[in-house]
């Protein structure tokens, strides 16, 4: 099948090849026979409940390791492999995102909430080959140079108390992991252009055309992921997902008719991106779409007596897929979502993949079995509370699976910067609202205590408990601490951003499988859908409220402690100048003679007056009065 | 003075020159009864210069550009708006649940996309802590033991998403309901409130959450609010107390209900968040029977003790109601001096002089006229005393405590609101204005902290700020410690022996008094465990143990209160009155200054009645004028006096003064405190100095 794909594909090179100029033909060469660099496109498309569609774009590079080949890439863009080979990195995962993962709606385990729903602004892992002592000094000019490749202020993470090293969170047993966060970066087309670059036909030909800027910031998710892998085996594999949420437009008649009936919007490809999907990009290897429906759809597909058909009574899938790839999962009475696939390749007619529902159908999207957020507690300015609690979503399927007596597992992995001093020895948990005893419910736990204006707290725990507890809550208290007027943030008045907790299920994994998947599909979405994932969840950034200075203020605390400062200075002076015996023995000398100040110069004017005329001490008078006035009037 | 001291050198040329501030002091001492005058006068002058002095609003953010987008609130928002309040007074004619309501609203909100879910919590009543002045309460989770399904509180709470947002921020809306009673306003307010968030889920520029809380206040608005505050930053765990009694009361009827709320109705009851308050709105219809030429709105911002929400908040407010929607927009004023005759001859005297002082300097900009004197004065006369109460206004107030700016926004349509086209332009003005207001607020990217916190409103467009309105009272405090010095030096010089420690005998008296004082502020919770059952009884048992507390103090302290003399007694009193004052005008103003006005008069002019004084007139001027003070001063004859000047009704009974102390405790308002600490020992001393028995030699000082 591989090589019938390849013939396949190898035939639209060739009328590709016949279509384009001479130089491309150069590129041919080496497009069918070098197995050295690779490139993958594919789409994802998916309806979610709440009237909305995924979209997620993954585009794959692989540089295999060939001594030959020296600095010199075909496909794999140069600036990641000079980075990997620099920074030794083994690792890393850098993502850009915007809005929030709806866990409730769009799913919490399956695989793209559980590897491609991050945390609001930049979130930046990875780890290193290089020995402990130099991985701050890597981290650090990494972080320098992602900043200039993505045109974002990744290097804000270069401040030893912005990063942190967590130990047991992401599953590696690993010292020379480093793991930071900024959730106020703002993401837009700026730190598209420069991902986008990466990619060997840009956004001029194949799936990366359908980023239409103004429609897919529209939207209701906006997250591009950066994750590179290097081995020594496989040499380099760079995937660039870009996960966007999509509201299909729909005709908003009155709410009314959202109230009766739920019918969802239908869309399609060009519907949504405003653009037509034209072609692949000729140097990928392959380049499909997908759309998948969910397992709740197909059970009602197959209530409604059509399994795995594309037209049906209930939505019409056009055009007809090239393929349908079935899930299989460890209960078989149970429905499994369906994968259609398309490929990519006619250049002359657009692939505009949609769905048109023909009837009101309401779904619920697999959840996570425990719903995690975050929030603050208590009120003012001095001290609060965090609070992360989960909530069981009673998710049938992972109840059904277990028996009574199963545990469950949580990692909570918080990162709290200096400035909210947290005290971990006020950590509490409260299981079905009762207050639980640390040591029953903690399996493990590593907190690095924050150091101030160096290292943030790190707090990181794992939960026992058994499955079938309705809430968890932890709480922390803190102290917000007071700052230098410098080290506040621009926006210092908006509060301090607290970075989101991970809250991880390690017994919980998101993976999938497919049938007739050997090697006939060859796809590295499906592959990275098959691995296994845990299955995780990002909770909300919270904001603190801080008490900030009038920023107005130095400009007057120069004046006033100058003022001080010539006060104490003037009298010290004073003080040490004066000679209090000597003075009295003067005083006691020229007392008969010497006047004050004040009596000297009435005297001395009345002494004047006296001599004047009458008229003239009221017109002096007046006219003093008349300045005076004129002074105070304006 | 230093010209006198400079005429006879031969004598004080000997001893060391002192320091000129020393000097400007001892001379201010010298001639203490002078400055109180002038002070006290120039500090009253200044006072009701005030509205004088007012200056007109501006919008201080530039980030909330108020206006700057056309309103997208259609004609098909009035549609939703009127569909619901239909809705709602069909169902709640029907079954007068009380549940009802909020199954209905979570159904709408459902429909339009946003989250939503039901806050519950039982009543409780306020209760009188006498530890918890200024600390939030967050315990008390006695519940009762058999809780029933009448005495629960429901409330519908919807949570639009922003699309982009990083849900760090919230806007909230509030819409106050009667649940038992469903009157017509309550309705409209609430198709006003979810028409809002129809149109703001669909809007592309929301930054921050929103959350329209319709709150059932069935038991009153501002416990409803202030419970559902207190989960949202307490740890309101998912489902505590809700699930007792779930099964029990609120049977979910699933027959009826639409699909995607049985998909989500296993979590209908856990409260969810939206990140930190930025403002909140509280919304109201009120409708009125007579008519009046234009829809207008009326703001009310006090929270308790005084505190205001940010000025910008009210500004944008006032701002899109006058010049985009075309309200009117009220604020609240007291009527009696709208129609008192002297204000109306002071606002044309004043006319007179700031047209006279403008002719000096075109500069000034004090024109104003006796019709804007006369409603400035009402309206600073009505901000001044709601902020001196210490009494929230709304239910705007429940959100100061959690340092979120608020008010509350009430509407009234100028006829009726069952006509049909009276309604639809109500609805789009209204629905307009907060439109507009959530918009300026959403542009936002710090919080409120540009405009101002301490001010007084003399009209919805003008303001008082703090660095002027402190100006007055500072005025009218500087005597008290001139005074204190003057009487304190001028005892010390002529007693011979012993004379610099017998203060401290004064200290003790006015000490003990304090104390006294402070014990009758804490009787009534000794009151309260009494099986006592009328306020009136309560009045007098709380008078009858204070006065017997006060003999038992007076049995104690006769004799050191008779040594010392009445004019140390004075000064320490005087001195304790402005520490007293000053404190409280940090944390309340209002209050202080007006017991300041009542108080320090009295604190300067107090003598003994039996003192010797020159002259007949002058004693019996003497003598009234501290009569009447000492009336005018005592808390329960302040009390009444104000409440025959503003046309309350007749018969007062002794009860009335219980009942008022009660709702200033249970508000923790800080003006109970300051009756009981500082002015009514205060006036007890003033009143012991009065009966003072001048005998020996301190009397002739």
């Amino acid at each position: 099948m591989a090589a019938l794909c390849r013939r396949f594909t190898g035939f639209h090179f060739l009328l590709v090849l016949v279509s384009l100029s001479i130089s491309s033909l150069v590129f041919g060469d080496w497009i069918g026979d070098d197995e050295g660099e690779q490139f993958t496109e594919e789409l994802l498309l998916k309806p979610l409940p709440d009237r909305k569609v995924l979209a997620h774009f993954h585009f794959q590079s692989t540089a295999h390791p060939s001594p030959d080949s020296g600095h010199h890439h075909h496909l794999f863009p140069k600036a990641i492999a000079q980075l990997v080979q620099k920074f030794q990195i083994r690792d890393l995962e850098l993502s850009f995102t915007q809005g929030r993962w709806n866990y409730e709606n769009w799913g919490g385990s399956d695989p793209i909430s559980s590897t491609n729903a991050k945390p609001p602004g930049v979130e930046l892992w990875a780890t290193f080959n290089v020995p402990v002592v130099e991985i701050d000094t890597t981290w650090k000019n990494l972080t320098h140079a992602l900043s200039g490749l993505f045109c974002s202020s990744i290097n804000f993470l270069e401040s030893s108390t912005s990063y942190t090293t967590p130990s047991f969170v992401f599953g590696l047993n690993v010292s020379n992991i480093r793991y930071g966060a900024l959730p106020r970066e703002a993401v837009c087309t700026e730190n598209l252009t420069p991902w986008l670059k990466l990619l060997p036909c840009r956004d001029k030909a194949g799936l990366a055309t359908l980023l239409d800027r103004p429609s897919i910031y529209k939207g209701y998710y906006h997250s591009q992921k950066l994750r590179l892998t290097s081995t020594k085996l496989s040499g380099i594999i760079l995937e660039q997902t870009l996960t966007i949420v999509l509201q299909p437009n729909i005709q908003r008649n009155s709410a009314h008719s959202l109230l009766d009936g739920a019918i969802q919007p239908s869309w399609s490809i060009s519907s949504m991106f405003k653009r037509n999907l034209t072609g692949s990009c000729v140097l990928a290897r392959t380049s499909r779409i997908l759309v998948e429906l969910e397992k709740n759809i197909v059970s009602k597909l197959e209530e409604l007596g059509h399994g795995g058909s594309w037209s049906n009574s209930l939505l019409d899938l056009s055009p007809n897929p090239f393929r349908v790839i079935k899930e299989v999962n460890p209960f078989p009475e149970e429905s499994n979502s369906i994968l259609f696939e398309y490929v990519n390749s006619k250049e002359y007619e657009p692939l505009d993949v949609g769905i048109k529902w023909k009837l009101p159908f309401v779904w619920s999207s697999p959840h996570a079995p425990f719903h995690a957020s975050r929030f603050l507690m208590g009120s003012g300015t001095e001290r609060g509370s965090i609070a992360i609690s989960l909530q069981s979503t009673k998710s049938d399927e992972y109840f059904r699976s277990k028996s009574n007596e199963c545990r469950m597992q949580a990692v909570v992995f918080q990162v709290v910067p200096w400035y909210v001093k947290v005290y971990y020895h006020t950590l509490q948990i409260f299981i079905d609202q009762k207050l639980q005893n640390l040591s029953d419910v903690i399996e493990k736990i590593r907190v690095t205590p924050s150091e101030d204006k160096k290292l943030p707290g790190t707090l990181e725990l794992v939960l026992g408990y058994p499955c079938t507890v309705q809430s968890v809550a932890l709480t922390l208290d803190f102290d917000k601490g007071f700052l230098h007027i410098h080290e506040y943030p621009p926006d210092a008045n908006q509060g301090f951003d607290i970075p989101s907790a991970l809250v991880t299920f390690p017994n919980l994994h998101s993976s999938r499988i497919y049938i007739g998947d050997d090697s006939s599909v060859h796809s590295p979405l499906l592959l990275k859908f098959q691995e296994k994932n845990v299955v995780l969840s990002y909770t909300e950034v919270l904001l603190v409220p801080f008490t900030t200075p009038d920023f107005s203020m130095p400009y007057n605390v120069i004046t006033f402690t100058c003022t001080v400062l010539a006060l104490y200075f003037g009298s010290l002076l004073n003080v040490l100048r004066r000679r209090i015996g000597e003075e009295e023995r003067l005083m006691r000398s020229k007392d008969a003679t010497k006047r004050g100040l004040i009596p000297l110069i009435v005297s001395k004017i009345t002494s004047k007056l006296r001599g004047m005329p009458r008229s003239k001490p009221l017109l002096i008078f007046a006219v003093v009065l008349s300045v005076l006035f004129h002074y105070i009037v304006n | 003075m230093a010209v006198k001291e400079e005429g006879d050198t031969s004598q004080q040329g000997k001893k060391s020159r002192s320091r000129l501030i020393l000097r400007l002091g001892a001379l201010l001492v010298a001639h203490s009864g002078l400055v109180s005058v002038v002070c006290c006068a120039a500090g009253i002058i200044a006072f009701i210069l005030l509205p004088v002095l007012a200056n007109n609003t501006y919008i201080s953010e530039n980030a909330l550009m108020p206006g700057s987008a056309d309103p997208a609130f259609s004609s098909q928002e009035v549609l939703d708006a009127n569909r619901l309040t239909m809705d709602i007074l069909n169902r709640g004619a029907a079954k007068a649940s009380g549940i009802e309501i909020a199954k209905l609203l979570r159904e709408y909100i459902v429909a339009v996309g946003a989250e939503s879910y039901y806050h519950k919590f039982v009543p409780r009543a306020n209760k009188f802590h006498p530890l918890h002045f200024f600390s939030s309460t967050t315990d008390n989770l006695d519940l009762p033991a058999n809780p029933s399904c009448g005495s629960f509180i429901l409330n519908a709470v919807g949570i639009i998403r922003a699309p982009r947002g990083d849900g760090k921020e919230t806007i909230v809306l509030v819409t106050p309901y009667n649940s038992q009673n469903t009157t017509y306003s309550d309705a409209v307010s609430l198709g006003i409130g979810f028409s809002i968030i129809s149109l703001l889920s669909h809007v592309t520029w929301l930054a921050k959450d929103i959350v329209w809380l319709a709150a059932d206040s069935r038991y009153g608005e501002y416990m409803t609010v202030d419970s559902w505050l207190k989960d949202y930053h307490g740890p309101a765990f998912p489902g505590e107390t809700s699930r007792i009694v779930d099964d029990a009361c609120f049977e979910e009827n699933n027959s009826d209900s639409l699909d995607h709320i049985k998909v989500e109705g296993h979590n209908s009851y856990v409260y969810k968040r939206a990140g930190t308050m930025a403002a909140a709105l509280v919304l109201k219809v009120v409708d009125k029977k007579e008519k009046e030429e234009r829809d207008s709105l009326s703001i009310y911002a006090e929270a308790s003790n005084g505190q205001m929400p940010n000025l910008d908040l009210i500004n944008i407010a006032h701002y899109l109601a006058v010049h985009r929607q075309g309200l009117r927009v009220k604020i609240g004023s007291i009527i009696y001096f709208l129609k008192a005759s002297w204000v109306k001859l002071l606002g044309e005297m004043l006319q007179h002089i700031t047209t006279l002082a403008k002719l000096l300097n075109p500069k000034w900009k004090l024109d104003i006229t006796s019709a804007d004197y006369v409603e400035g004065t009402a309206t600073l006369a009505s901000s001044i005393y709601y902020q001196a109460l210490g009494v929230p206004t709304g239910s705007h107030g429940a959100f100061r405590n959690y340092q979120v700016d608020a008010v509350t926004l009430e509407f009234s349509p100028r006829s009726s609101l069952n006509n049909e086209n009276v309604r639809s332009a109500f609805l789009l003005k209204t629905g307009r204005l907060i439109e507009g207001v959530i918009r300026s607020v959403n542009n936002l990217l710090e919080k409120f902290h540009q405009s101002f916190f301490l001010y007084f409103l003399t009209a919805p467009h003008k303001y008082v700020s703090v660095g002027i309105y402190m100006i007055p009272f500072g005025i009218l405090i500087a005597p008290l410690p001139i005074v204190a010095a003057a009487l304190f030096s001028s005892n010390n010089g002529s007693s011979n022996k012993d004379g610099s420690w017998k203060w401290l005998q004064a200290a003790k008296v006015v000490f003990l008094i304090h104390l006294w004082a402070m014990i009758t502020s804490l009787l009534p919770y000794v009151l309260l465990q009494l099986p006592l059952v009328t306020p009136s009884s309560f009045t007098s048992a709380w008078a009858a143990v204070a006065i017997c507390f006060l003999l038992i103090t007076y049995l104690i302290l006769w004799s050191s209160s008779i040594d010392c003399g009445w004019e140390l007694l004075k000064s320490v009193m005087i001195v304790a009155a402005a520490i007293g004052l000053s404190l409280m005008s940090v944390i309340n103003f209002s209050t202080a200054q007006i017991g300041a006005m009542l108080i320090v008069p009295m604190c300067l002019l107090v003598k003994p009645a039996r003192k010797q004084t020159q002259g007949v007139f002058a004693k019996a001027l003497m003598l009234t004028s501290n009569l009447a003070l000492l009336v005018v001063a005592f808390p329960p004859a302040a009390l009444l006096i104000a409440k025959t000047l503003f046309g309350a009704s007749g018969n007062i009974d002794i009860g009335d003064f219980w009942e008022w102390a009660q709702i200033l405790w249970s508000w923790n308002s800080a003006t109970y405190m300051y009756l009981l600490w500082i002015h009514l020992p205060c006036w007890v001393l003033c009143l012991n100095i009065f009966l003072y028995p001048c005998i020996g030699s301190s009397s002739k000082a």
